[in-house]
């Protein structure tokens, strides 16, 4: 008889988008998907307090809510340690890396050919792997967490930029030595501009990347602050609501990281097919 | 580098030939054996000239052409363009190339693709800005400078990139089929364009096509080729006056002339 | 052309070759630095100088030393792979299998689920704008960062062993699997689509021999995406203390003890397993492709 409520909610739900998403505007996409988010944590929330399950299992959403404004200040601090000093760091220094090692093989088409390959081997490994060496090298400190990082983004983000330095057509290449145009200019004119959507490609997908680097290392050692750390210690004692808001606030993070690079990459390949339309 | 509007013109007598090929080969090695792209190709052109090659698909045209610019290297003969080796031309920056595809930057402004060029070259910000707006207004295209490339149609981004070649003032216009992938409509428009523009600054022009009508509207000199090996069949002096409108391709001047390429096409073809 | 391409695979040799020479070379280097201090200290301690090859010589034996030498990782891997049975507990085959019979469970259960659903999703307009907004999110959520704290609950229910993990590998090569469907059966146009349409094929037809075949390019390459994501989820998930089987395992039980060669031999033995994953999935997609005539 208790599933009933859930029935009802569930078939509103389901009856309300599948009249909504006969309009097919860029308004009701938005609603539908909205829609079908709140539905799924109002069923949440409804399942939770209806079969009461044990909070150590799955914390209703409503405690997970409450847990974040309650732990506000040590979320904030974690964010700032694992976020933005370990994951954010290590992607700069791994990116800027990356970048300058592309540009540095550019001239050897033998390093290339030797560099690719094995950078496309390494960016299929399980590098989170490295984490406990790492640690055990820069202590437990940001500075393992940023090293990590490091690794785990400059191959994604070398292999990228190495494919988007040669994207170039051949006749524009032609052209430019029509004009006699020496290396540096041509690389700057020309190379550089031309792979920028292929760079941007890579620092995208590493944005993920650098968060799971960030909070994984946090599992072999940490300070006593940290998202990884926390999540850790709270899964030990069972607070539940805390490792969910942990989760909330990576979540967030990680969309709004991507979200960030993604605004950057419309400003700067406002040119690209792909981002014109 | 003086803004004087426009260099030396066709009128002065060609002393020296400013494009002299004398048994230019080239081989390219594939791997189903070696290619020969041009064999013993003679040939010179002077100061002013309108030269037209013309050929089916493999007759050597555009790699002549691209070889002129030092963007190829024979394997054979020599190739003089302004009493240099073609490299040395090159770099002295003898001419300006259009490709078929306009090949404009699609990160940079109409404006900003016909100042690459000159940035490369170091051109100083004023003169920049004085030359493009020259050459915009030569290919009728003042008031579009601001756009980006993918805001206009195909003819007006070729005509910017003509432009772009323009821009400095280089004496050459290599341009190998550079309305090939546009309609017959516009492309009318932009060969009277561009006959109108050559009048206008005297430059020599080489121009590789697949058209004989449009080979025999534009040329003093139309060259047919044929392949295996890439080789020149016959050189065909025009008749026609300098002054061309559109309507002359009804003239039975023109229709000879056009016959007479089919003829010299047809009698590379023999040799197969 | 396949003679061709058959070239540039040689060719490429040579290179790979001299670049991994230099990796190695650049690692015996960063041995001898990283390990000289402690020998330093020993020998300090002891009173007695060391010459210059006797301590490169030491540098590259030690028990526990900062970063191993490659020729200490290989022979662990070796002793690891075939210096034990392989039920032993040391056995680097018994902690791969156990991480690998995880992997295939769940990048079977992911792959599976993230097709049904992208058919779904391209044949539902509803289910499209509602499940799509949130699978595209969820790939900059780092979900594998989680993947620990699940297990533990897990466990606390009474749920161990292989389904855990495989539930985190599954959840890992789903969405993968679900975004490249989903572009994958979209590929044909409006033109292939009224063709079918044209000859009265209904959505059954469709599907089986216009959809599902220009799909297949796509599955494929992100099967190797989500294979390789569910071998890290699994490893990833073995993490947690108290787990004693598994690559991830060896992983944290060398970085209690210090045992880095005990580390260093389970990474390569992770990089070796995913990079087989990959190949087979490779291989597999060739074949397939091959005989659809779709290979380049």
């Amino acid at each position: 008889m208790s599933a009933i409520p859930i029935l009802g909610v569930w078939l509103a739900g389901l009856a309300l988008n599948l009249w909504l998403a006969r309009f097919d505007t860029r308004a009701t996409r938005t609603a539908v998907a909205l829609i079908f988010g709140a539905t799924i944590i109002l069923l949440w929330e409804m399942t939770v307090r209806i079969y009461q399950v044990p909070t150590v299992i799955l914390p209703a959403p409503s405690l997970i809510a409450e847990s974040v404004v309650a732990n506000r200040s040590i979320l904030w601090a974690d964010f700032v340690q694992t976020i933005l000093k370990g994951a954010l760091s290590g992607w700069v220094i791994g990116a800027a890396a990356a970048v300058a090692t592309a540009i540095a093989i550019d001239r050897s088409p033998f390093l290339q050919r030797g560099l690719l390959p094995i950078g496309n081997f390494v960016s299929a490994l399980p590098i989170v792997g490295i984490a406990p060496i790492l640690v055990m090298w820069f202590g437990f400190d940001w500075q393992s967490k940023a090293a990590v990082v490091v690794v785990m983004v400059f191959f994604p983000i070398l292999v990228n930029m190495v494919a988007g330095l040669k994207a170039t057509e051949p006749m524009q290449r032609d052209l430019m030595s029509s004009w006699a145009a020496p290396y540096w200019p041509a690389l700057w004119k020309l190379r550089l501009p031309a792979a920028m959507p292929f760079l941007f490609n890579g620092l995208k997908i590493t944005t993920t990347l650098a968060l799971i680097g960030a909070i994984v290392a946090e599992f072999f050692g940490s300070p006593t602050r940290g998202m990884g750390f926390r999540i850790s210690t709270a899964v030990g004692r069972l607070d539940l609501p805390l490792v969910w808001a942990e989760i909330v606030v990576a979540a967030l993070a990680g969309t709004l990281f991507y979200g960030i690079v993604a605004l950057i990459e419309k400003k700067v390949t406002f040119w690209h097919p792909s981002q014109r339309g | 580098m003086d803004a004087s509007p426009l260099p030396r013109n066709a009128a002065i007598a060609p002393a020296a030939p400013v494009i002299e090929a004398r048994g230019v080969s080239l081989t390219f090695q594939t791997a189903d054996g070696p290619v020969h792209a041009l064999k013993d190709v003679d040939l010179s052109i002077g100061r002013g000239e309108f030269v037209s090659f013309i050929g089916p698909s493999g007759c050597g045209k555009t790699t002549f052409l691209r070889s002129i610019a030092a963007l190829e290297t024979p394997t054979g003969g020599t190739l003089s363009v302004n009493g240099m080796e073609p490299d040395a031309a090159r770099r002295a920056r003898a001419y300006g190339y259009v490709f078929q595809a306009p090949g404009l930057y699609p990160w940079r402004t109409i404006a900003g693709n016909i100042s690459l060029p000159l940035e490369i070259m170091g051109f100083s910000r004023a003169e920049r800005a004085e030359r493009i707006a020259r050459v915009l207004d030569l290919v009728e295209l003042s008031g579009f400078g601001a756009k980006f490339p993918w805001q206009l149609s195909g003819g007006m981004q070729q005509r910017a990139s003509i432009a772009r070649a323009l821009a400095f003032d280089a004496d050459i216009l290599l341009m190998d089929e550079p309305f090939g992938a546009l309609d017959e409509i516009v492309r009318d428009r932009l060969n009277e364009a561009l006959l109108e523009l050559w009048r206008k600054t005297g430059k020599t022009i080489g121009f590789v096509t697949h058209s004989i009508p449009e080979a025999v509207y534009l040329s003093t000199r139309i060259v047919v080729m044929s392949p295996r090996p890439g080789r020149i069949t016959r050189v065909i002096e025009s008749t026609l006056p300098a002054e061309r409108p559109l309507d002359i391709r009804d003239t039975p001047e023109f229709i000879a002339l056009a016959h007479e390429v089919r003829e010299g096409l047809r009698e590379g073809h023999a040799h197969d | 052309m396949i003679e061709a391409w058959r070239r540039a695979g040689r060719g490429n040799l040579v290179p790979i070759l001299t670049v991994l020479l230099i990796i190695i070379g650049i690692w015996y280097l960063g041995a001898i630095r990283m390990n000289a201090q402690w020998e330093r200290d020993q020998a300090a301690r002891a009173g007695i100088e060391l010459s210059l090859p006797e301590l490169v010589s030491r540098t590259l034996s030690q028990d526990r030393p900062v970063l191993p030498a490659p020729h200490q990782v290989a022979e662990g891997l070796w002793q690891g792979v075939a210096g034990q049975a392989v039920t032993s507990r040391r056995s680097l085959v018994w902690h791969g299998w156990v991480t690998l019979s995880a992997t295939l469970a769940g990048f079977a259960i992911g792959t599976a689920a993230g097709i049904v659903l992208a058919i779904g999703i391209v044949h539902s307009r509803a289910m499209d704008q509602s499940v799509m907004p949130w699978a595209v999110a969820s790939q900059t959520v780092p979900i594998l960062a989680i993947a620990p704290m699940v297990i533990v609950v897990l466990a606390s229910i009474g749920v161990t062993g292989l389904l855990p993990k495989a539930i985190i590998a599954a959840w890992l090569s789903f969405f993968p699997v679900l975004v490249g469907m989903v572009k994958g059966l979209r590929t044909p146009d409006g033109m292939q689509l009224d063709q079918m349409r044209s000859w009265s094929a209904g959505g059954g037809r469709t599907f089986w021999h216009l959809r599902l075949p220009s799909s297949l390019p796509y599955l494929f390459a992100s099967l190797k995406v989500a294979i390789a994501a569910a071998l890290v989820g699994t490893i990833v998930g073995e993490l947690p203390a108290g787990a004693t089987a598994g690559l991830g395992a060896r992983l944290l039980s060398g970085s209690y003890y210090g045992q880095t060669v005990q580390i260093w031999s389970a990474l390569f033995a992770a990089a070796i397993l995913a990079a087989t994953l990959v190949a087979i999935v490779g291989l597999l997609e060739r074949a397939t492709l091959k005989r659809m005539g779709l290979a380049r």
